[in-house]
């Protein structure tokens, strides 16, 4: 999950091989080596060269992609759908998409070392073995039709379908030739030929989605939609303090009210099992449950905040050291310190959290949207007992994931209520429960310094980062000499150039709260610290925003996309008072990207964000109006998250509990966003989170230039940008 | 008791307490899952349904509310000519991506064109700044509702 795992050179090392389906038909599977970075080899279970299954192609022309990664709203199916269609030469029209079943040998992404979405890795994963796969397929149908015919393969050629023969104007579709391939063997490596860029029909065009249409009206089923026959509902009270348990409930006012089936009472929650939702939820109100806290009662923001104060005074564990930073700082003409804090961060996913279970004994069937269906497989098998075998997943679209279903929490909950009810029970957790029991972004509490020359240019830049470690507890694995590259990711990867350069990590796990991946993971964090302190160096040095960064960064493409971003909205254009331009720049999973925001501010310190120009430079681009749509969507989703979000804990307790005091953006607070892509020709770099990550500095920046008022805290207290006059 | 209500123009009974908010009958009771769950408080549209022709969030519509009025649906919105306008510029736009508000959205956007035929940008934000979306769509699916208008 860093950017230096990326080097994925899947294709010198992959084998494909062909076969008969079940039921008839071609099968292409394919291969992915692990090509885990180091950290992350140790996570591999899986064999290398285990087989893949990605393909089916029947008699009848139908063309079935199973998904290795879920859909959540990021357009990975119609993406994925491009690169097999692509190579396949079929029409969308013609294929069909399956979710994966749960095998991390067949779907593991290399990167994550599991069948997991996340970290914006998909593209990158896939993007060669997709069209592998497509290509040897058409390959072996090509060999087949042109061995019908007694002619040369190269003769021929495959296109939406079928195979032609221009010679002789013959023909076959791809159905009519799936038993004669399927017979064939696997050609020859230097016989599948990978198409040039500039051949590509499909790939690089606005392809729209495949599963718009069931999206718009009401048929795609979530995870939460699914019903089962002879399936009872739940409704969940987890303990509101972490680590407590039900103390009291009274279980007899709960079966008092009409529909109520069964109360179930285990360690951390109680469930009201009923024959519909309405009927749960009344009968949880009537159990008035009186719970026993535990050892976290006392948790709250400000010792957490302590906490971190506190770890800050302490050695870090060391992520980058170049030359000599105390000594540079000592002797800088000018030296800044500054210290920023960014909050705790639910998910909030529109499709509350939900997992319906059936429970037999001796098998068990998970049916839920998840972005890590194995995962919650090997939980499952380890909380029960049960083999692996015996619990299958179900998967389903998302309602929206942003890291918050890569955690099986939700789905062993479901299981262990389950376990207590004779046949089918969903579990439907309410909005409340939704947001005071998820596993929050981590609060980051880092302090840094920078000495400037006498012209204004950095000697010395030192970064110490205070946070929980997300990998630690999700990958421990990949957690060496207690460094957490999440933490620390954008940050000791800094793009300036400074010669002197210290950055450092100090663990800060606060009791009672558990912390996961967020859209952007990282990147949100230390691209809003890095962001805003090279902004606060601009200004000390008295020089443009813009013109700072570029003399600091030596890599093209992220000068690149800063020019671009920096042009397109008009930089150094006069604005009106109490307005503001601020930009950032990133690298971030394998993608580079500028933002510039234009941003008001009331006299009463409230903020407009009028427009966003975000410019970025993600290699090739599988789908053009995707990247348009993650750049609107992250950038909503990061900017909701600096001006409104903040998970605060008193009593134990997590104070938000639904969209009044977690706020989401609305439309009538939602800014203008234009893409402008740098057409390349390097591999796709990763996209979906990396917009979250450059909108709140982008922001901050901009209230700067329009206030003077530096936002060092998320989010933004905007009692600090009142008018004085 | 049961309440028989109209549901796309078919009656449908069911054995519920007074209080069952509507958006429990269609998904639970009935089977109708396209109208969402998002916050339970109507807080965030995306269980937005039209009762009488009024945009109504389902989730908190007790049954014994309704009466005789008829309930219209995601699931039946594209039977009716601005619903069906709507979601053809919905995909012409590709404005969905996880797709759970949509059935809101949609079923508000309908309600909204039916009342202002040509609405301004001002109007648009004002009917639709109840129906909240995750994933940030704002932009496409104003940008829709102006589209359907063409």
């Amino acid at each position: 999950m860093s950017e230096r795992s990326h080097s994925l050179s899947l294709d010198r090392r992959s084998f494909l091989k062909v076969g008969v389906a079940v039921g008839g038909g071609l099968v292409v599977d394919f291969a992915i080596p692990l090509a885990f970075r180091p950290a992350l080899a140790q996570v591999a279970t899986s064999p290398a060269f285990a087989p893949n299954a990605f393909i089916r192609i029947d008699r009848r022309n139908a063309v079935t992609l199973v998904m290795p990664s879920v859909e959540m709203g990021q357009g990975i199916y119609t993406a994925m759908a491009m690169l097999l269609a692509e190579e396949l030469d079929v029409s969308l029209e013609q294929v069909r998409l399956e979710h994966a079943p749960p095998n991390n040998a067949l779907y593991g992404n290399s990167v994550l070392g599991e069948q997991a979405t996340g970290d914006s890795t998909s593209i990158r994963v896939f993007w060669e073995p997709l069209r592998q796969a497509g290509a040897v397929a058409r390959t072996v149908l090509i060999e087949a039709a042109a061995q019908r015919w007694g002619v040369d393969a190269s003769s021929c050629r495959a296109a939406r379908g079928e195979v032609v023969h221009p010679a002789s104007a013959r023909r076959l579709s791809y159905g009519d030739l799936v038993d004669a391939a399927a017979a064939l063997p696997v050609p020859a490596r230097e016989r599948v030929v990978l198409k040039r860029p500039e051949e590509f029909s499909l790939i690089g065009t606005r392809v729209k989605r495949l599963e718009g249409p069931d999206k718009v009206t009401g048929r795609t089923e979530y995870g939460i939609d699914v019903r089962v026959p002879g399936m009872k509902i739940a409704a969940i009270a987890i303990s509101p303090v972490p680590g407590g348990r039900p103390k009291s409930v009274n279980e007899a006012a709960a079966r008092a009210v009409r529909g109520v089936r069964q109360i179930v009472t285990i360690d951390e929650a109680v469930a009201v099992v009923a024959d519909h939702t309405w009927a749960a939820k009344k009968g949880l109100k009537a159990a008035a449950i009186q719970w026993e806290d535990g050892p976290n009662a006392n948790v709250d923001s400000g010792s957490i905040i302590r906490q971190h104060e506190e770890a800050l005074r302490q050695t870090g564990v060391v992520a980058r050291h170049e030359g000599d930073a105390e000594k540079a700082l000592a002797g800088a003409a000018q030296r800044l310190d500054a210290v920023y804090r960014l909050p705790f961060l639910a998910h909030a996913t529109m499709e509350p959290m939900n997992c319906t279970v059936h429970w037999r004994g001796n098998a068990c069937d998970i049916w839920v949207g998840t972005q890590v269906p194995t995962r919650t497989q090997a939980r499952a098998s380890e909380m029960t007992g049960l083999p692996k075998e015996a619990i299958s997943i179900h998967n389903h679209f998302l309602g929206g994931g942003f890291g918050r279903r890569l955690e099986p929490d939700g789905n062993l909950l479901a299981v262990k209520i389950a376990r207590h009810v004779s046949g089918p029970v969903k579990v439907i957790w309410s909005r409340e429960e939704d947001i005071q029991h998820d596993l929050y972004r981590p609060y980051y509490y880092d302090r840094l310094s920078a000495g400037l020359d006498t012209k204004g240019t950095p000697v010395a830049w030192t970064h110490r980062v205070s946070g929980s470690s997300i990998v630690a507890r999700w990958i421990p694995a990949a957690f060496q000499n207690g460094l957490d590259f999440d933490a620390v990711q954008c940050a000791a990867d800094l793009p300036y150039k400074v010669p002197n350069l210290h950055v450092d990590y100090v663990r800060v796990e606060p009791p009672g709260i558990q912390t996961t991946w967020w859209r952007g993971i990282g990147a949100t964090h230390n691209v809003f610290v890095v962001e805003s302190f090279i902004d606060e160096l601009a200004h000390a040095a008295r020089q443009d925003p813009v013109a700072y960064r570029t003399a600091l960064i030596s890599e093209a493409r992220l000068l690149g996309v800063l020019t671009l971003a920096a042009e397109k909205a008009g930089w150094g254009k006069p604005l009106p008072a109490r307005w503001g331009r601020g930009i950032s720049v990133q690298f971030a999973f394998g993608s580079y990207l500028s933002q510039v925001a234009e941003v008001e501010v009331a006299s009463d310190g409230s903020i407009r964000v009028h427009r966003i120009v975000c410019a970025a430079d993600c290699g090739i681009v599988v789908n053009p109006d995707t990247i348009a749509a993650q750049v609107e969507g992250g950038t909503l989703f990061g900017l909701t998250a600096a001006l409104h979000g903040a998970i605060t804990l008193k009593n134990g307790r997590v104070e938000q509990s639904n969209f009044h005091d977690y706020r989401p953006m609305r439309m009538d607070d939602a800014p203008v966003i234009e893409t402008h892509l740098v057409k390349s020709t390097e591999s796709p770099g990763g996209f979906g989170e990396a917009p979250t990550a450059a909108v709140a500095p982008a922001v901050t920046n901009a209230i700067f230039a329009a206030t003077g008022t530096r936002i060092r805290t998320l989010p933004i207290d905007t009692a600090l940008l009142r008018s004085p006059g | 008791m049961a309440f028989t209500i109209s549901i796309n123009g078919t009656a449908h009974t069911a054995d519920v307490d007074a209080d069952t908010p509507l958006l429990w009958v269609l998904r639970d009771v009935i089977g109708m899952c396209g109208t969402k769950f998002g916050c339970g408080v109507a807080l965030c549209g995306a269980c937005t349904v039209h009762i009488g022709g009024v945009p109504a969030r389902s989730c908190a519509t007790p049954i014994r509310s309704i009466g005789d009025k008829a309930i219209t649906t995601i699931e039946a919105i594209g039977q009716t000519p601005l619903g069906k306008k709507l979601q053809q510029a919905w995909l012409d736009l590709d404005v969905v991506q996880c797709g759970y508000c949509q059935s809101g959205q949609i079923m508000s956007a309908v309600a909204l064109l039916a009342n202002t035929p040509n609405p301004s940008d001002a109007d648009i934000d004002a009917a639709m700044a109840g129906n909240v979306c995750r994933c940030g769509t704002y932009q496409r699916i104003r940008a829709a509702i102006h589209r359907a208008m063409v």
